[in-house]
């Protein structure tokens, strides 16, 4: 069977490369393009889909209420035709009318409350279960321990066709815009008549349709001719080829085996603007790097303020982004993300003076805060992603300058990510530990409550400030957007005198492209947009 | 010899078991894999809890062993985290690392076993310490930036290859990854043919040989190498392991889905089916590799006997 | 030689003057068949052991290792190789002889600058001097390549050597659990033993190592000792009621540990790049632990940027494997009598 399949997709290349040359010169609309992937770590249901490469796939063939913005990351309305509410709680959601699902199925309301109803449910193990946790009746389909006592939640009411209501646990404004996240996508009834026949080849409303998907390998998506939306793919298709190494997917770059690369590696960014000219990008992306404390140690938790600001005030951002990142990553100054824009909430310099590099202030601050426990200090991330190890012996190199000390700091390297969460979630760190944010939709909330707030889901130093806490339930409220952004910004003020979690620098997206394509950007998740593409 | 390779086949059984636990206990002191599913979030309790049960990570590490072999015996070797069955990983990863595996103690015997004669031959002189400095740059260069070279040269700067191998790894495309996955043993099977090369060429049976007038590569091919390959073959043997479970790096640079990779992501991500899965069949290659070597001794020394 | 193939050879041997040295190979029932005019052609004297006159029945008869102990001193080779390696243990020991900076003293201003006054190899990435960790990162990479060598060849050629020479079921269980240790991926190994330790030292490192590394020499040992077991020469002694300890050591284990050295010496290599494997993954050596293994491979992906990073630990990770393997030749040579 499988050699079948096999040739059967050989010719399908052949035939695309070829339509590919005959276009010449100008823009091809039919044209496919190849870009490098990743495999998924969980299988492609939109709420089970917690990782960028799953997510490359479903911005690729599901299209949500919302869609950010490609440039400016702003939720515009694209499934929804209004979503209104009078008290911030209660809102109604109205459909647009002509969408349908690739398999020809119409998109009504029914098939958000199935999908949010799917994801939430506790039996269906859903990863991205804790984004419905806001809609009224979570606790009875996803209780904290047990079974679950309802199937459905109980906020979510279809009205009609086009219409249905979602009651909400709590005031929160900003919740309309959370809806361009995938897992709030819309589902055909052939997700849950057939799962499994669904899950070996999903079937979506996005621009793409995915034409075959040989998992661990390749998947090829085709444009669908007939997609409603506004965002039609101007090429003719992406076939996504799993890499296990982007040094890989960098070298077929080079050689044009690959149309697109979208994670440069570490060691090649100082070649890529030689290699790749103006086909090199590098934008920035929201995702935010950052050394948290374990604020449940008594050496570095309550009244160690001193201690966490010097140790931030140790820590040359400038020099370490310049010669370990190629300026691919910008010195951090506040706890969001430059993607926002100043009107979602990034402010540059909030952090003030506690995220600027002083080595005098910092050896003075530390000695204040009573110096490092036991005169040591041990950063602890994971080594088998990203490269992680680089930054990491920089950081210790700029602490021990700054305090004169060759053997003040050292790294401790975890080797696996599995084994790194099982010692964050245990609560076994006992000294600064990586902390790595990639927002999930672009709102300042995203980059504050789940990391800061008390025992939110993200917050893995267990810090803990009522008054933060206090201002986050008061921006959530408020309905006026520049009011509850300028809220969160007060709540940020106190992680500059807390310092539970030391900003260390804004990551950028990078990506190459070879001479075949054109218009290739990234979002601010750094995916590529793939419907804009334009290949010649 | 028909009850010796019954009972090298039999032996199998023990082994089996012993492997499967072993490995099995190892993934398992690995840690619990669902923390690192959720990513950078804390898992929800009620979620994980769901997912323990159902891969049976919530028993005694004893109950999921029985309740692993139980699976196995059902010809169900269980399912990879990303929903792929163990099953189809292997039917995919095994033929492709198999290839490769192949290519490799080809391009070993082929290249090993001739530097080896050379330089056994001509001992001391100067191609001898070429072979010996070659040897020398293959042990200190790290695979990853021989591998990484090599594939620049070839797939960039001369564009004669491929860099990336394509799914199907036909073999041709495995040629440069075979090549770098041999580098490290070719130096073993070189400096081992050597030796044996070195001490066997003034053996009386050569001697004897060389006396009767045979022709020279007669001498070498018939008489020298044959009684010289006997520590090669024992190297290859070993080596079938390093060359499949251990191709992490190369099968990394080439992009390609074998045996190593699979294993890789399986201990990167604690799922003990896939590792244990993959595990097991490698030692069963082993067993039948080395039961292979032993029998190649009869053919090599004819005094050699198993009864 | 060694006293109990004596009687057998009185006869033959008495007529070469090279014979009576054969403490091996040459001594053995297949030399005797194989007629005078091949011991003849050896020049005289070759097989003569300077200073000893032939051992006779009552004469003390000098022991196979301290003829080759004696070969090995007048062996320039083995000299070189001495010589060589007394240096890197010296600089193993006392690091500050020859570099006087620190090797975590980094200013990531250099990063990857080249070659400057006072600072010969140039800079790595996080602005150390490449020298400084080249010498310093000695004393770690020595100890795990020569002890994780000598404990695995030790380890390996005891097991394999004595199950290729009994056979039989002792064999099959030696045999059967290296299988076992075989199929042990090293990054798992590597994560399960070494990620729970949080020692500093080198020892879990060449621990994991030799728990690795056996089985290879073992069945690398075992193969030779099958092989040499069948000469003549030890059938011969067999017959004449020699022990089994006697034949293991005296005839079976010098004509078998020609490829245990091979391959150990070339291990000792791979053993220190081994150790670079392990640290990539995390497990390995924990800093601040300077060695070349973690050099060069911090260094690898960098190869297109600053070459020199690698190419110096990776030149004194060769230079060590190169005395070892010429040391491993000397002493080779010297253990076989054919060669004389």
């Amino acid at each position: 069977m499988r050699g079948v399949t096999w040739a059967a997709a050989a010719v399908t290349v052949l035939a695309a490369t070829a339509t590919a040359c005959g276009g010449g010169g100008a823009s091809d609309t039919s044209a496919v393009l190849s870009s490098s992937w990743g495999d998924p770590q969980n299988p492609l249901e939109p709420a089970n889909t917690n990782e960028v490469q799953g997510g490359k796939v479903l911005s690729m063939i599901f299209r949500g209420l919302k869609e950010y913005d490609p440039k400016t990351g702003e939720a515009k309305d694209m499934l929804a035709e209004r979503i209104e509410s009078d008290d911030s709680q209660n809102y109604t959601v109205t459909v647009k009318d002509g969408w349908t699902f690739s398999n020809g199925e119409k998109v009504t309301a029914r098939s958000f409350v199935d999908a949010w109803n799917y994801g939430a449910l506790l039996d269906n193990k859903q990863k991205n279960a804790y984004f419905f946790e806001y809609i009224d009746g979570y606790d009875k389909v996803h209780p904290s321990s047990g079974n679950p006592t309802a199937k459905t939640l109980s906020g979510l009411t279809v009205k009609d066709d086009r219409t249905f209501t979602v009651k909400l646990t709590q005031k929160f404004s900003t919740w309309p815009e959370t809806l361009g996240y995938a897992a709030y996508a819309p589902l055909p009834r052939s997700f849950f008549d057939d799962h499994d026949a669904w899950l070996d080849k999903p079937v979506g409303n996005g621009p793409y349709t995915i034409d075959s998907y040989a998992k661990g390998s390749e998947m090829r998506l085709r444009k669908w001719e007939d997609y409603p939306g506004p965002d039609k793919a101007r090429n003719g298709g992406v076939d996504l080829k799993v890499y296990t190494d982007n040094n890989t997917a960098y070298t077929d770059l080079q050689s044009g085996n690959l149309d697109l690369a979208d994670d440069i590696p570490a060691a090649q960014l100082k070649n890529a603007p030689k290699d790749l000219g103006e086909r090199y990008i590098n934008q920035p992306a929201g995702i935010l790097q950052t050394l948290a404390f374990p604020y449940y140690d008594k050496n570095w938790g309550a009244g160690k303020e001193k201690l966490r600001i010097g140790l931030s005030r140790a820590i040359d951002r400038e020099q370490i982004t310049r010669q370990i990142f190629q300026k691919t990553r910008t010195p951090a100054t506040d706890w969001t993300s430059p993607v926002l824009g100043k009107d979602g909430g990034y402010k540059s310099g909030l952090c003030g003076d506690a995220c600027d590099y002083d080595p005098a202030a910092a050896k003075k601050l530390i000695k204040e805060g009573g110096g490092l426990p036991g005169g040591k200090v041990t950063l602890t991330s994971n080594v088998d992603t990203g490269s992680h190890r680089e930054w990491m012996d920089a950081v210790c190199n700029s602490i021990n300058n700054a305090l004169g000390n060759e053997r003040a700091c050292t790294v401790d390297p975890v080797g696996t990510f599995a084994d790194y969460r099982n010692r964050i979630t245990g609560h076994r760190m006992t000294g600064p530990f990586r902390a790595g944010w990639q927002m999930d939709y672009p709102l300042i909330q995203n980059f504050l409550q789940p990391l800061y707030y008390t025992n939110a889901s993200s917050n893995d130093g267990k810090w803990s400030n009522k008054d933060f806490d206090r201002l986050v339930n008061e921006a959530n409220a408020e309905t006026d957007t520049g009011r509850a952004v300028s809220t969160f910004q007060d709540g940020e003020k106190i992680l500059a005198e807390q310092m539970p979690a030391i900003p260390l620098w804004y990551q950028n997206g990078s990506a190459g492209y070879s001479e075949r394509l054109s218009d290739v950007t990234l979002n601010p998740f750094s995916v590529p947009v793939y419907e804009q593409i334009k290949v010649s | 010899m028909g009850r010796y390779v019954l009972r090298r086949l039999l032996q199998m059984v023990p082994v089996f078991i012993g492997t499967t636990f072993l490995i099995f206990f190892m993934v398992y002191a690995l840690g619990d894999p669902v923390a690192a599913l959720f990513g950078d979030r804390a898992p929800d309790p009620a979620t994980a809890a769901r997912i323990r049960r159902e891969l049976y990570l919530d028993r005694p590490l004893w109950t999921q062993y029985l309740h692993y072999m139980g699976q196995i015996f059902q010809g169900n070797f269980g399912t990879a985290f990303n929903g792929q069955p163990v099953l189809d990983l292997m039917a995919e990863a095994w033929p492709v690392t198999l290839r490769l595996t192949l290519v490799a103690i080809v391009i070993e015997l082929i290249f090993g076993i001739t530097l080896g004669v050379i330089g056994g031959l001509r001992r001391g002189r100067a191609t001898d310490t070429g072979v010996l400095f070659l040897t020398l740059v293959v042990i200190s260069v790290p695979t990853f930036v021989t591998g990484y070279l090599l594939q620049y040269l070839f797939g960039v700067e001369w564009g004669l290859i491929r860099p990336s191998v394509s799914p199907a790894a036909p073999l041709n495309e495995l040629l440069l990854p075979g090549a770098v996955l041999a580098l490290v043993s070719l130096a073993y099977v070189t400096r081992l043919t050597r030796t044996s090369i070195a001490e066997n060429v003034r053996a009386d049976y050569v001697r004897t040989a060389v006396a009767k007038g045979l022709p020279r590569h007669r001498v070498i091919t018939r008489h020298l190498l044959r009684n010289s390959l006997i520590p090669v073959i024992t190297f290859i043997g070993t080596d079938i392991g390093a060359l499949m479970g251990g191709a992490i790096v190369t099968e990394r640079i080439f992009n390609i889905h074998g045996v190593g990779y699979q294993l890789y992501q399986g201990i990167l991500r604690n799922n003990s089916p896939t590792v244990v899965g993959f595990v097991t069949v490698l030692v069963i290659v082993f067993l039948l590799a080395n039961l292979l070597v032993d029998l190649l001794y009869a053919v090599l020394d004819p005094r050699i006997r198993y009864a | 030689m060694p006293d109990d193939l004596q009687p057998l050879q009185q006869g033959p041997l008495q007529r070469g003057p090279g014979n009576t040295i054969a403490p091996t190979g040459a001594g053995g029932a297949m030399d005797l068949a194989v007629s005078e005019a091949e011991t003849l052609e050896r020049p005289p004297g070759t097989g003569t052991i300077p200073g000893g006159p032939p051992g006779g029945p009552g004469a003390k008869p000098r022991s196979l290792w301290s003829d080759a102990w004696r070969e090995l001193r007048r062996n320039p080779v083995f000299i070189a190789s001495g010589l060589l390696i007394v240096f890197l243990v010296l600089i193993a020991i006392w690091p500050g002889l020859i570099a006087s900076g620190d090797p975590l003293s980094c200013n990531l201003a250099k990063s990857q600058e080249g070659s400057q006054p006072g600072h010969p190899f140039g800079y790595d990435t996080q602005g150390c001097d490449v020298y400084t960790r080249t010498v310093y990162g000695a004393r770690a990479s020595v100890t795990v390549g020569v002890c994780a060598t000598l404990g695995a060849a030790l380890l390996g050629s005891l097991l394999g050597g004595l199950a290729g020479f009994f056979g039989r079921w002792g064999d099959a269980l030696l045999s059967r659990t290296a299988d076992i240790f075989f199929g042990i991926p090293v990054v798992l190994g590597g994560l399960v033993f070494l990620s729970v330790i949080t020692s500093t030292t080198v020892w879990p490192v060449v621990g994991f190592i030799v728990l690795l590394g056996w089985p290879q020499i073992s069945r690398i040992a075992r193969g030779s000792v099958i092989t040499a077991k069948q000469n003549d020469y030890v059938q011969a002694a067999r017959a004449l009621g020699a022990s089994n300890t006697r034949l293991l050591l005296r005839h079976v284990a010098p004509n078998a540990v020609a490829p245990v050295i091979v391959v150990a010496t070339i291990a000792l290599g791979t053993y220190i790049s081994l150790e670079a494997t392990l640290s990539y993954l995390g497990v390995g050596l924990r800093p601040p632990t300077v060695s070349w293994g973690i050099d060069i491979s911090n260094a690898a992906p960098q190869i297109r940027n600053a070459p020199h990073m690698l190419l110096w630990p990776a030149g004194a990770l060769s230079l060590t494997v190169l005395a070892f393997i010429m040391l491993g030749d000397a002493v080779r040579d010297a253990l076989d009598p054919k060669l004389r």
